[in-house]
């Protein structure tokens, strides 16, 4: 009787031992607890669910939550590829100390990004001082939290495309260009196209980052029921109120979506292995 | 936009009309990267140093004779002792199960990995208050036949930065002990090394510097983490309130030296960060090779 193989024979050991830890630490870690939580779900009967993810507070806090950072991260694929195209292609003073920065919001806690955002855009701030005469508030309002969320997705795009385009064989720009090609046209049909699936990439991440973040939005945001109330800070004061169950589902409405982010960057890095070929 | 100087490309293939932007625009487009990245990055940055020394050096520092102060560094120090361990360890079993050897559900298998980064710190903490906390069957269980506290206790704050930094260290390695594959193991294997004599003389020094790198990321998310501690600490001063908490709580209190005192914490976490940015470049710069070829999206 042939023996059923898990995995294709190697002499190096250790696989019983390094693979069973990896699942073992995965499930301990991740995997149960996140079932747990749609399994609490599960303990509130459709109607309440159904009341819970249709209530007013609850619907603008999602349009909230998904506006600013659709608009967070749209900002950032404009910003971040016109960064990228500059820290690749120009030489200029401070650009490798430029280039270093992006990663701040990264390695910068988001509380620190929080506190400093706020008392830049407060109307006695650096910044916030600069728009009061006009009128213009902006901590405290939806655009406070659509800086927030620019500020901790700024690094995505930027990071994912810098790479293709250093990897971007300029020996095809020449050839549209001795072919008579305008500069315009060059970019566009011949740059353009390979860095699509790039963007989207850093699209979805600083997205998916954007509707999750609460560190660095709740101190600018104002939290205002219904008007500067994001998501996550839902769910907190649902834990607080300990309306668990409440909490869980829209966890569970949040956590779906992230599932469907990374799906859709899995998905877009099989059609662009396909489409422009692994490397 | 240049014109296109069809002869001059061919006459002479150093002018590049048709292959750059002309100086104008070369020139915008570098004042206005500059620009961004000045107004998001370096502003914010740079205020929360001159904030912290608001009011001179004297109650800047003075934060940090505060019991409170020294509690939350304290507790944080131990938090990223304990996490970014279990995570190195973590990282290092799954780069090897999945680098060296071929079995079905590989890719599925990184992609759970990958999963904490694409969930909410909020929902992240908040897992582990429905599996873990008082008012759950097991949370009971180890409180009353135990006296073991997890959900507002200190081993929560480790659970939940265990969770946000989870994929940190397995991430670098995968990819990197992909490209190398299993030739120089097999031949330490054929040699007569034995399996963990291979992996340490062998496999380690190939990996180090990703494996350093990991860690420096894991260990600035560790200490830095605010939305996931947040919901399963509890907040409860003095005892399991980290340095990103007790930031909050300084900046709640509207008094102008608690204002200095969060923005002195605040301070710390930035140096914290910039220290981390810097190894980091470093690394990048001088071991680029040896590093994994990804660099997006933490």
């Amino acid at each position: 009787m042939a023996r059923f193989r898990f995995r294709q024979p190697s002499i190096v050991p250790g696989f019983g031992l390094t693979f069973g830890f990896t699942v073992f630490y995965l499930s301990l870690i991740v995997l149960i607890p996140i079932a747990g939580l749609f399994i609490k779900t599960f303990e509130l009967d459709w109607a309440s669910f159904q009341r819970i993810v249709t209530g007013p507070r609850f619907l603008a806090a999602l349009r909230l939550s998904f506006g600013a950072s659709l608009l967070a991260a749209l900002f950032n694929v404009v910003v971040g590829v016109l960064i990228a195209w500059v820290l690749v292609r120009y030489r200029f003073f401070a650009r490798k100390l430029l280039d270093a920065i992006i990663d701040l919001p990264f390695a910068l806690p988001t509380a620190v990004a929080g506190i400093a955002l706020t008392s830049l855009y407060v109307p006695s701030g650096w910044i916030g001082q600069l728009f009061s005469p006009y009128g213009i508030t902006i901590a405290y309002t939806p655009v406070g939290i659509w800086i927030a969320l620019v500020f901790i997705g700024l690094p995505f795009v930027v990071r994912t495309v810098q790479p293709v385009l250093e990897d971007f064989n300029r020996e095809v720009e020449e050839a549209a260009a001795t072919l008579g090609a305008p500069r315009r046209t060059t970019i566009l049909r011949v740059v353009a196209p390979p860095l699509i699936p790039a963007v989207l990439t850093g699209f979805s991440l600083a997205f998916a980052r954007a509707v999750g973040e609460y560190g660095s939005v709740i101190f600018i945001a104002g939290n205002i029921p219904r008007q500067t109330e994001i998501l996550p800070l839902l769910i907190v004061f649902r834990l607080e109120e300990r309306e668990y169950a409440a909490a869980a589902a829209i966890a569970a409405v949040m956590l779906s979506v992230s599932f469907l982010i990374l799906l859709t960057i899995n998905l877009i890095q099989v059609w662009s292995d396909r489409r422009f070929g692994n490397g | 936009m240049a014109d296109v100087s069809f002869d001059a490309n061919i006459a002479a293939p150093a002018v590049q009309s048709s292959t750059d932007e002309s100086a104008p625009v070369r020139i915008a487009l570098i004042a206005l990267t500059v620009f961004v990245l000045a107004l998001f990055l370096v502003v914010p940055l740079v205020s929360i140093f001159v904030q912290a020394l608001a009011m001179g050096i004297g109650p800047a520092l003075s934060t940090f004779r505060d019991p409170e102060a020294i509690s939350a560094i304290l507790l944080t120090l131990l938090v990223a002792a304990i996490a970014v361990p279990c995570n190195l360890l973590f990282g290092i079993a799954a780069a090897w199960a999945i680098a060296k050897y071929r079995f079905p559900g590989r890719a599925f298998l990184v992609t759970l990995i990958d999963l904490p980064f694409s969930v909410s710190p909020v929902v992240a903490g908040l897992v582990y208050v429905l599996l873990l906390g008082p008012f759950t069957p097991i949370g009971a269980w180890l409180l009353e036949d135990y006296g073991v506290r997890i959900i507002f206790a200190v081993p929560g704050v480790v659970l939940a930065t265990i969770f946000v930094t989870f994929p940190f260290i397995a991430r670098e390695l995968i990819p990197l002990m992909q490209d190398q594959g299993t030739g120089d193991e097999e031949a330490a294997l054929s040699l007569g090394a034995s399996g963990w004599q291979t992996f340490r003389h062998v496999t380690l020094p190939n990996v180090k510097w990703a494996l350093l790198y990991g860690v420096l990321l894991c260990n600035a998310r560790a200490m830095g983490e605010f939305g996931a501690v947040a919901v399963i600490s509890g907040k409860l001063r003095g005892e399991t309130v980290t340095m990103p908490l007790q930031i909050e709580l300084y900046y709640q209190e509207f008094r102008a030296l608690a204002q200095v005192s969060a923005f002195s914490m605040a301070a710390v976490l930035a140096g914290l960060a910039l220290v981390t940015l810097a190894i980091k470049t470093w690394l990048e710069w001088r071991y680029a090779d040896q590093l994994a070829a990804t660099r997006a999206g933490h």
